[in-house]
């Protein structure tokens, strides 16, 4: 026991370089980490949504085999849901919390660091599935029987089980984090109605995430001892049925649209007031109706499975919940329009994407009405037009939202300012490029074109949108190639910042750009909504703008540990042994064991 | 703000609500951890009685059995109690004493589930084909099946495992994810058994350690009493008798 105790690894208290990097738990460091990783994986799912392109943009094409095209389409659903957009969202919930909420850390810096660690082992175990030849082929929601071993032989699916179960750990202990960060870590003042709008859906999102994702945690653990030990689950032979699938992935799956969706209404919400220099119309009318999301999205998962013949009572209460589910999204729509009116706009690069998120969100959100309704979906069920659909709340919605919150706060996470004439440029040509993929998919969808289908003969008529599409989304690569070219190149030369570029309202932008290690020198005393606007403005009075309750000089930061990573090492170790062989398994679970152990009997702080 | 300092006189840093980081934690994760086991359970009723082929429930389960390991866990939790109060009350032995207890009714628990599986896994099945007495749906089957003219009695073995039919599969993984949950606990406990022998590393100062490890004790304590009433006790349940 005491060899435990004895650290084997000398705790690295001044790192440097890269090691710097390795060993960090500070939320700044790891959120620069997750955009990095999560944007490379944009870029990689962005390859793969091109090549299904390519094979799609014309009739009879044969540039991708069927087999390769169904990796394709799988991948890229799984890359851009679980390895794009929520880890994005993942790297503005770590940036951001502790300084919206006047804080030095998050509650939990070591769990922090470990939750990365296990990300980017999902990430590589999910990516490496192409290098091993066999990349998961059943769809991002992969419905049984088609998973099984006997239709499914080789290891994609246990790539995709094993990924999507590693980075389901990353995304629980995140949650768990956030989750206490918010509800225990505020500057003193800082009432939950007071939150600016950011910390609040990251705290829904996070709550959401919690719960939802052990329903699919079991169905993986299900589905794979259906495919390592013979188990009956999923098979219909023995009496399952394989529809409980459907149902356990659903009802992870819906809240899961959510997760991806709210932090980028909450980016959008804090764009919205800082660049229409008026507050969030309604601030409380917009947590609520989050709030009423999150728990709505609960029921109607089966809305997804109206074609499956569940019989007419089941078909229409789930159209009735989920019709009302846009009724919530209608006031968050509203609001913010409502935000708008009457304020001096400034039309700068974020506000733009803020302004887009709405438009292109608002579409998705009529075309996901549209099919709420099971009589109108059992026509376009596995149609283009449920490909729209998704697309405009997904791309049009979350992703945009990310780029403008990308746009937003680059100057707070690099200290420069990025070319705002390029920035401007480049949303110009990913709304338009992105409104010309996606809007015919809802006409070829309506015309009865099956989605997951790697061609089609020509007298369908499908052809020219088709190549339509394909042209639109030429015009996405570009301009996502040319925010990297803006992105890159301010970061190096860009003009330096201030701390506070757009006259903002919440705390993050009261510190300099990019912020010192420790956030605050002081540690804010909140009085207020939008505090940093109000001590701008004068509009607290008499109290005094800030009290300190630390003195300076004795700010103390948690130090940089090895052992998250060693844990996270184990757990990638072990991932493989799960796909390939049972005894390496063992090794990961003692490499992981080790270190949760060194880990928890290493003190925060070491004397120095 | 004053309360939350005053209150907070045990913790190091100073938090919003007073409460300690690590105990909201725990709450989550249990919280979540209720989902985990809902959807196992759920899993298990849609299944039920949907098995085409036996054994079924009434056919392996042993009521009395599984009370008295259910009464072992439920005692385990008792002992982890006292120990917690041992702790706070600053007496180190007593401390020991029944940390230890926790864990030896825990690990016997487990030997019990270990046992359980074995027997199941080697369910024999004995008919007395001249004079049968009791036969469930199953036995009545393998009776019709076997004891033809001249066959005095069948004798076979027809063991449940993951792979015999729904109800296997179903059981075998909750009840298997919960064995995994007591045994995570037990390592845990017996970790702190063990840590309390290093010098500061179990004072009643650091009582919020102990503190978790019973908040997850009790949990998965609690679990198993749904499991025991929805897997055992609704699966011999034959309704009431009219
Ligand atoms: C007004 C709100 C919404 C309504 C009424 C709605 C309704 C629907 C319905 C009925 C379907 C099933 C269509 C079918 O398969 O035939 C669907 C699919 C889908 N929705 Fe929505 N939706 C809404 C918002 C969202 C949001 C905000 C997101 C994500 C950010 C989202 C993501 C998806 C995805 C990914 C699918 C397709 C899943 C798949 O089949 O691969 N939806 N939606
Ligand atoms: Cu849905």
């Amino acid at each position: 026991m005491t060899t435990l105790l004895i650290p084997m690894i000398k705790r690295p208290l001044h790192p440097t370089g890269i090691w710097n990097w390795i060993t960090t738990i500070d939320h700044k460091k790891i959120g620069l980490l997750y955009g990095a990783t999560a944007f490379i994986n944009f870029l990689i799912g962005g390859i793969e949504a091109i090549l299904i392109r390519a094979q799609l943009s014309g009739s009879n094409a044969d540039i991708i085999t069927p087999e390769v095209y169904n990796q394709l389409f799988t991948m890229h659903g799984t890359t851009m849901i679980f390895l794009a957009i929520m880890p994005l969202s993942a790297a503005f919930f770590n940036y951001l919390i502790p300084l919206q909420i006047g804080a030095r850390d998050v509650a939990f810096p070591r769990l922090n660091a470990f939750s990365y660690w296990v990300f980017l082992a999902g990430t590589i175990i999910l990516h490496s599935s192409w290098l091993f030849g066999s990349a998961p082929n059943s769809g991002w929601f992969s419905y049984a029987p088609l998973t099984s071993v006997a239709y499914n032989p080789g290891h994609g699916m246990d790539f995709w089980i094993v990924g999507l179960q590693v980075l389901g750990i990353a995304s629980l202990a995140a949650s768990f984090n956030f989750i206490v960060t918010i509800i225990n870590m505020r500057a003193p003042g800082m009432t939950l109605m007071r939150m600016p709008l950011f910390t609040w859906m990251t705290f829904i999102t996070a709550i959401l995430l919690v719960l939802a994702f052990p329903v699919i945690t079991v169905a993986l653990i299900e589905l794979m001892f259906d495919r390592s030990f013979g188990t009956n689950f999923f098979f219909a032979p023995a009496g399952a049925d394989p529809v409980l699938w459907q149902h356990l992935f659903w009802v992870f799956g819906h809240p899961e649209v959510y997760i991806l969706i709210l932090p980028a209404m909450g980016i959008v919400s804090e764009i919205l007031p800082t660049f229409s220099k008026k507050p969030l119309f309604g601030y409380s009318t917009v947590i609520l109706a989050g709030a009423i999301i999150a728990f709505m999205g609960w029921l109607v998962w089966s809305h997804h499975m109206f074609t499956v013949g569940l019989g007419p009572i089941p078909n229409s209460v789930f159209t009735i919940t989920t019709m009302a589910i846009a009724i919530p999204t209608g006031i968050k729509i509203f609001n913010w329009i409502f935000t708008m009116w009457k304020g001096s706009i400034t039309f700068s690069t974020p506000m733009l994407y803020a302004i887009g998120f709405i438009v292109t969100f608002t579409i998705g959100g009529i075309s996901g009405v549209m099919h709420a309704m099971s009589s109108s979906d059992a026509q376009q069920q596995d149609t283009y037009f449920v490909v729209a659909h998704f697309h405009y709340v997904l791309f049009g919605g979350a992703m945009m939202g990310i780029f403008g919150g990308l746009y937003y706060w680059f100057p707070k996470f690099s200290g420069r300012m990025f070319s705002e004439k390029l920035g401007k440029v480049q949303f110009f040509l990913l709304f338009i490029g992105q409104n010309i993929t996606f809007f015919p998919m809802h006409f070829v969808g309506m015309d009865g074109m099956p989605r997951r289908i790697y061609t089609y003969s020509g007298e369908m008529g499908w052809t020219a949108l088709n190549a339509l599409e394909t042209s639109g989304s030429i015009l996405v690569v570009i301009s996502v190639l040319l925010f990297l070219h803006n992105i890159v190149k301010s970061w190096r030369s860009g003009e330096e910042a201030p701390g506070d570029p757009w006259d903002a309202r919440t705390l993050e932008w009261s510190i300099s750009s990019p912020p010192p290690e420790y956030n605050f020198e002081v540690i804010p005393e909140v009085h207020t909504v939008d505090e940093w606007w109000a001590r701008k403005r004068g509009l607290l009075g008499e109290q005094s703008p800030s009290v300190g309750s630390n003195e300076k000089g004795e700010i103390h930061l948690p130090q940089p540990s090895f052992w998250p990573l060693v844990s996270a090492i184990g757990i990638f170790i072990g991932g493989y042994g799960l796909i390939y062989s049972y005894p390496v398994a063992i090794v990961g679970l003692v490499i992981m064991m080790v270190g949760v152990y060194s880990w928890s009997f290493e003190p925060v702080n070491d004397p120095d | 703000m004053a309360e939350a300092t005053a209150s907070n006189h045990e913790s190091e840093h100073q938090t919003t609500t007073g409460l300690n980081h690590r105990k909201i934690l725990m709450w989550v994760f249990l919280g979540s951890d209720c989902m985990f086991f809902a959807t196992l359970i759920a899993t298990y009723l849609v299944y039920k009685g949907k098995s085409l082929s036996g054994p079924m429930p009434l056919d392996v389960f042993s009521i009395p059995v599984t009370t008295v390991s259910t009464f072992v866990l439920l005692m385990s939790s008792m002992s982890m109690v006292l120990a917690y109060a041992a702790l706070r009350k600053g007496s180190l032995k007593g401390y020991r004493t029944w940390i230890l207890s926790t864990v030896i009714l825990g690990s016997t628990f487990l030997g019990f589930q270990t046992f359980e599986f074995y027997e199941f896994a080697n369910h024999h099945v004995h008919i007395d084909c001249i004079n049968p007495v009791d036969l469930t749906d199953y036995e009545q089957g393998l009776f019709d099946k076997n004891c033809k003219d001249g066959v005095d009695h069948y004798d076979a073995q027809h063991g449940l495992t993951p792979k015999t039919n729904l109800f296997g599969t179903t059981f075998f993984v909750l009840t298997g994810l919960h064995g995994t949950h007591v045994t995570i606990g037990v390592i845990w406990l017996m970790s702190l058994f063990l840590y309390s022998f290093k010098k500061g590393g179990v004072t009643p100062e650091r009582h919020l350690d102990t503190d978790l490890a019973a908040l997850y004790w009790h949990f998965v304590d609690v679990v198993w009493i749904v499991i025991f009433a929805v897997v055992y006790l609704f699966g011999v349940f034959e309704g009431f008798p009219s």
